[in-house]
């Protein structure tokens, strides 16, 4: 199915959120995410199921003042 | 030193981790600073590269505490949303609220403010505002749950210093009480000293270092401003006056005309 990620569009086989960020690279890195615009907390990744269309949220510490 | 939700901080001065020139002046910079904070932010992480990775693991070994912002959102939900992001990231409660309203000034919706402080605070999360010098938003923050403020100085990355003393000196005056960190406009290290000696209790800054020619040396300028300041503002400091006083006494001294 495709989604969008960051901005981007990309096809993703995973069915949960926490599959799909494996399969999009993040394997165990520390980021946070959110879909649709709400916030998905790691605990509840594994139990989220994403649609086609979704919008993901990628995000990971960064520099700011 | 006040406390900033129970936690005491070894020296005035936070510190932002953006737009230095690379990661070692940065860390250069932060150990000249002694800065206590660290300020951070969530940007989009790729796949690939993994660039917010890296740098997460430099800044924990900076050993400060970490403030995480809400940079860049304009609106309640989109703040709100960013801060859960960061609580979960960064593990810590603090936020630095910020809700823009203005993109060429990027001064603060202070009503977005108020409400997303309110959430937040309601949520278990310790904000931090990034707000103006208004005394009657000052007051609804802390109504809302707020127990730090942070007025700005001049608008972000100006470098404008304290554009009104009289309201941060209002303010001040207001909230005896209340932890009051200048946030944002300094741009030298008088503008930070001048802070600390209105009696504020902390500074936060990031361009005035990270752009200056030699970070380090500047980061190390406003680490003794802001010992100054705070030293000067303990010390009383005596009342200005329009007219001359001389000094040196003027008993004694002899007659030659």
């Amino acid at each position: 199915m495709k989604i969008n990620v960051n901005g981007e569009s990309q096809s993703v086989s995973a069915v949960t959120l926490a599959d799909a960020l494996i399969e999009l690279g993040f394997g165990d890195a520390k980021v946070a995410t959110a879909v649709n615009e709400d916030f998905v907390p790691a605990g509840l990744r594994a139990a989220h199921i994403l649609n086609e269309g979704d919008r993901l949220e990628v995000l990971a510490p960064m520099q700011g003042g | 030193m006040r406390q900033f939700y129970g936690v005491t901080l070894d020296n005035p001065l936070m510190l932002g981790t953006a737009l230095y020139p690379s990661p070692a002046i940065l860390a250069d910079a932060f150990e000249e600073s002694k800065a206590a904070v660290a300020t951070v932010s969530l940007r989009r992480e790729s796949g690939q590269d993994k660039a917010g990775q890296e740098f997460w693991s430099m800044i924990r070994d900076l050993g400060v505490a970490i403030l995480p912002n809400t940079a860049g959102c304009h609106t309640v939900k989109e703040a709100v949303t960013t801060a859960h992001m960061a609580r979960e990231v960064f593990d810590t409660k603090w936020i630095k609220l910020e809700v823009i309203g203005h993109t060429d000034t990027l001064q603060p919706d202070v009503f977005g403010l108020v409400e997303a402080a309110r959430i937040l605070t309601e949520d278990g999360f310790q904000v931090f505002p990034y707000t103006t010098e208004d005394l009657v938003v000052a007051d609804k923050l802390l109504n809302a749950g707020c127990e730090v403020l942070m007025p700005w100085g001049a608008p972000i990355g100006s470098g404008q210093g304290l554009n009104n003393i009289l309201g941060l000196r209002t303010l001040r005056a207001h909230f005896e009480d209340v932890p009051l960190v200048v946030d944002a406009g300094i741009g030298l290290p008088s503008h930070a000293a001048q802070a600390m000696e209105l009696g504020y209790d902390a500074v936060l800054l990031n361009t005035a270092v990270a752009k200056a020619g030699d970070p380090a040396q500047m980061a190390r300028a406003m680490a003794l401003a802001v010992e100054a300041g705070q030293l000067a503002a303990v010390a009383d400091p005596m009342e200005p006056r329009d007219m001359a006083a001389p000094s040196t006494p003027v008993i004694g001294k002899a007659f030659l005309e």
